[in-house]
């Protein structure tokens, strides 16, 4: 039998970088596109010798920067290649991040064409305010025509990304954002509370703590002319409250949320980001990509010049292969499974690493459990609420587990 | 060298206020004296810690030997005797001073007389030293020189109109320096044919000749296989080597007689034998009496020293046992706090003293630490009679028992413009101080003599005056005793518990705002938790002040994207760092950095 595998594909580019953004993206020319674009076909040509017959492809996820921001054509000759190296399943999700006023009617067909039959669409607000407040190139209509085109073109599972807890709003704000997005129906919906990530422009204006409430010097960005001050984040209670206030209004509107921060209609939980909360196994393409296989993770340089001679001169493209000890696979099967409101799963645990959860972290299981944070329920620990809204401080709980010691 | 004829040497130091030059002018006189090349010179000779190169400022003192050719065609012997810079040593400066015969005061042209200069030539002259003035940084725009000289006469009191106007950065007039410390600076006095009688200046370890004795040979001759006798340890012990100093090396020698600088080393083991100040002598003729002025120095300040690892406690223990083979005054006993586990307190003669010990241990040692809040000692007299030193606080005994409590009191001297005179009274008020009387040295520039609890000047005075002068204030002070006062402990609890490495004394008329303050920094020291930590200050059971960290609410990481878990595990990781850095008090996580706090109550 083939083992299962997923793919993932990374394009660098965008319109313009996001004031929040800290991924691997850049702005970039035509040609500097079809280089990157004839050297990520090269690389999967590279995958066949090894892949194609070992392996089926279960889920591809075409993730960036701004994928979209490719032609038709880029897109389909990827898609030919992906086909021709790797044997793709019947049914196999296959995703592509959209941004809104990159789309045209011409690339939704050839997406089509290519396979593509989940789009995930990066919207974030309903405000126009919020949106250039946060750097974005579009508008709520841009938004709006983008999906509606994306129906029209037969695409049946779309997911809209949302941003909660952007400067300047309001649960009323939000609240109107959830209330917009739920009416469309799609079948998915990201909503992250924003995280002020260092190196961004978000960073230098609400600093490393972002302590809320604090009107902050206005520097515009590049593009952005009018010389208006930063609004505050909202304040830690109005946080909260948006963050809570989502869970509740999505699970009215009949999306369950399957994860810390997705949601989904029943049946379009996204199986690629599963996928890598389950630890299946993985395969990265592309610049900054990494993989997992066969218990080694490797990552693909995030240098552009190196990745663009490595694939040139076929040499190595790896920054970093990490094999992973059984320490590291427990680690990451607990923080990444507690992502998940389903949680893990004991018997599960125990039949992939030979020991009992309950054995290695008694200490923490009890404490965590004491404190509220996390419910064991027969075969399934899994977070509370509260546990969710602090995992970090959870997770951390769970590394260096200690299997030295007789248990 | 011997033989070499005793009116020919010159031993001498160099005094001067923190950055009038005194290092630079050092170094010059050995470029210009021929003992190095200018290549071989390093830019400052006399300072070869590489931490005392760092600080700018001088810890150990040592002494240089070197031959100047004058103009009168005669060589003569130069013993420059470096001391160092900081009130903390002051005893230390004081025997460096007594090895002497002059001294070489220098004055910023710019700056003039400051405090530290004023109490240094106090200090010499009260060792009988001839003070020669020397007028530093001529080549600085904002020099003045007429200024300065009129400064040295009128608050000093000391002829200043042959004094030489140089920069010892550029060299300029530096060789008239050379020419009036042959002129003006005695030469050394003595019978070496005498019972010998040699004064301890300083002394180091080295691990492959044991303890080597800098002296000054006051009387007498002491030559290889003397058997000799420290007056005051009463160690004894025969001579190895004797030698004088190279700028940098040990030069063996015959013998050393009276007049002579140099050194001595007879297999000692400790520095604790060769006390500073300490008189030695030939055990086969001893002399009739040592020379005056013996006293053993005392740790002022106290803090507990705990490895942040608690594993890594054997190391610091071998590291300060190190540290003190060459440093006498570094004292040190095993002590356990329920906060940090086992570690020590350790005494040291102040805060800088500390600092340099602190950062020897961090940078030499490898050693990663967690210091409690400095504390002097303060005197507690029990209802039953007993009298206790107490250095660490939490061994207050109940109030109950307590009679009454004495705390040290230093006199200082505050030299300040006239504009901040009421900036700074006000913070010797607010630091308890009593005001003793002001002085105009100048038209625009006064003493200011207060009486100030040590305990209110070891933490930040120095920062508080600095900051509330500009930068123009400079201070200086002296131990003056004991004096009675209504002091109390005040204590922590975070999280209803206690924390023993918080306690501190205070006054009780400050504990109130000590203690808000306190509380204050520790919430913003103290991370959010999974739950609401409360933070109290309290005297006795009486709290006195609160403050909450609220518990954390939101800590979650952003979009996890394209596979890469690594990076999420490295932010995870790095959070766990910062767990392990902090100490676990009952369920509580405190940072370690926040044992520190009460050094920045000020700060505001």
């Amino acid at each position: 039998m083939k083992k299962e595998l997923e793919l993932y594909l990374h394009i660098p580019f965008c319109a313009r970088k996001c004031a929040y953004c800290d991924f691997l993206s850049g702005t970039a020319d035509e040609k500097m596109q079809q280089e990157y674009v004839d050297a990520l076909i090269r690389e999967i040509h590279e995958y066949r010798s090894v892949y194609h017959d070992k392996y089926e492809i279960t889920t591809i996820f075409v993730g960036g920067g701004t994928p979209s921001i490719l032609t038709g054509t880029q897109i389909l000759k990827i898609f030919e290649a992906l086909y021709q190296s790797f044997q793709v399943a019947e049914g196999a999700e296959i995703t592509m991040e959209v941004n809104p006023g990159t789309v045209t009617n011409e690339k939704l067909h050839f997406w089509k064409q290519a396979g593509i039959n989940r789009l995930s669409i990066g919207l974030q607000s309903v405000n126009n305010e919020e949106l250039r407040m946060l750097g974005r190139i579009h508008t709520y209509q841009d938004f709006l025509n983008t999906y509606k085109a994306a129906r029209e073109y037969g695409f049946q599972n779309i997911n809209v990304d949302l941003i909660s807890a952007i400067p300047g709003q309001t649960l009323e704000s939000w609240k109107k954002t959830l209330s917009t997005v739920t009416e469309l129906e799609p079948e998915h919906i990201s909503a992250y509370s924003l995280i002020v990530e260092e190196g961004t422009p978000f960073y230098q204006w609400y600093g490393s703590s972002a302590e809320a409430g604090e009107e902050k010097e206005y520097y515009p960005l590049p593009s952005d002319k009018k010389g208006d001050t930063h609004p505050a984040l909202p304040d830690e209670d109005t946080e909260r409250a948006i963050y809570e206030l989502t869970a509740e209004l999505l699970a009215q509107s009949g999306y369950n949320r399957y994860e810390i921060s997705n949601y989904a209609k029943k049946g379009y939980a996204c199986r690629h980001n599963l996928g890598y909360w389950e630890r299946k196994e993985y395969l990265g393409i592309g610049l900054g990509a990494s993989s997992l296989v066969n218990h080694t993770r490797y990552h693909n340089t995030t240098d552009y010049e190196k990745y663009m001679e490595g694939i040139i001169e076929q040499k190595e493209i790896y920054e970093e292969v990490e094999k992973l000890t059984l320490s590291d696979e427990i680690e990451e099967y607990i923080f990444l499974g507690l992502r998940k409101t389903e949680g893990i799963s004991v018997k599960e645990f125990e039949r992939q690493f030979g020991k009992g959860i309950t054995d290695i972290y008694k200490e923490e299981l009890e404490k965590l459990g004491a404190a509220g944070l996390l419910i064991g329920s027969w075969d399934r620990l899994y977070l509370t609420s509260r546990g969710i809204n602090v995992s970090n401080a959870v997770f951390v709980e769970f590394l260096d587990p200690c299997l030295n010691e007789e248990i | 060298m011997s033989g070499i004829d005793q009116s020919k040497i010159r031993n001498f130091c160099i005094i001067a206020h923190i950055d009038h030059g005194k290092s630079t002018l050092a170094d010059r006189i050995i470029e210009m004296t021929g003992l190095l090349t200018s290549r071989e010179m390093q830019s400052q000779v006399l300072d070869n810690m590489e931490l005392e190169r760092e600080r700018g400022i001088t810890i150990k003192a040592q002494t240089v030997r070197t031959v100047y050719k004058a103009k009168n065609g005669e060589e003569y012997v130069f013993n420059l005797i470096d001391t160092p810079g900081h009130v903390d040593f002051n005893y230390e400066v004081s025997r460096s001073l007594a090895a002497c015969d002059g001294a070489i005061l220098v004055v910023d042209a710019a700056q003039g007389v400051e405090a530290q200069t004023l109490a240094n030539v106090y200090l010499a002259l009260d060792h009988d030293l001839d003070v020669v003035p020397v007028i530093n940084k001529i080549d600085l725009p904002s020099a003045d020189a007429d200024r300065v000289k009129e400064e040295i006469e009128d608050v000093i009191g000391l002829d200043a109109e042959d004094a030489p106007l140089i920069s010892a950065k550029t060299g300029l007039n530096v060789e008239d320096v050379l020419e009036q410390i042959v002129q003006k600076i005695p030469a050394p006095l003595g019978d070496s044919a005498a019972p010998l009688q040699a004064l301890i200046f300083d002394s180091l370890y080295d691990s492959y000749k044991g303890v080597i004795v800098f002296c000054r040979i006051k009387e007498g001759t002491v030559r290889k296989g003397t058997t000799i006798q420290m007056m005051a340890t009463k160690a004894k012990a025969d001579v190895v080597e004797v030698g004088y100093f190279g700028a940098g090396q040990f030069i063996p020698c015959e013998e050393l007689s009276a007049g002579m600088v140099g050194y001595i080393t007879a297999s000692l083991k400790n520095v604790k034998d060769t006390r500073v100040g300490d008189t030695i002598t030939n055990a086969q003729n001893p002399c009739a009496k040592p020379l005056p002025g013996y006293k053993k120095v005392n740790p002022m300040v106290y803090c507990g020293l705990y490895p942040a690892d608690g594993a890594k406690y054997p190391d610091l223990r071998d590291a300060l046992e190190k540290l003190q083979l060459n440093d006498a005054a570094l004292q040190f006993e095993a002590e356990t706090s329920v906060a940090l586990g086992f570690g020590f307190r350790c005494g040291f003669l102040g805060l800088l003293h500390l600092e340099i010990i602190q950062e020897r241990l961090e940078r030499e040692y490898n050693l990663d630490l967690v210091t409690t809040a400095p504390s002097v000692i303060y005197k507690v007299y029990k209802t039953n009679g007993e009298e206790i030193d107490l250095t660490n606080p939490t061994n207050l005994p109940d109030p109950a028992e307590i009679e009454y409590m004495e705390e040290p009191v230093v006199k200082a001297e505050i030299m300040v413009t006239s504009e901040f005179i009421g900036a700074i009274m006000d913070l010797c008020q607010e630091r308890r101080g009593i005001y003793q009387g002001m002085e105009y040295i100048e038209e625009k520039r006064a003493v200011l003599n207060y009486h100030l609890p040590l305990n209110e000047i070891i933490y930040d005075f120095f920062d508080a005056l600095k900051s509330r002068s500009r930068g123009y204030a400079s201070f200086d002070y002296e131990m003056l005793g004991y004096e009675k006062s209504e002091l109390v402990k005040l204590d922590i609890l975070i999280n209803k518990e206690e924390v023993d490495a918080l306690s501190f004394i205070v006054h009780s008329e400050t504990a109130y705002e000590r203690g808000r303050k306190m509380c204050e920094k520790l919430k913003e020291e103290i991370p959010r938790q999974l739950f609401e930590i409360p933070i109290q200050a309290a005297v006795g059971s009486k709290i006195i002040a609160r403050e909450t960290v609220r518990a954390m609410r939101k800590d979650v990481l952003a979009k996890c994207y394209g596979g890469d878990i690594s990076r999420k595990k490295k932010l995870l990781e790095k959070q766990k760092e910062g767990k392990k850095r902090m100490r676990q008090v009952g369920n509580v996580e405190i940072p370690q950095k926040a044992f520190m706090s009460v050094l920045k109550l000020d700060e505001d």
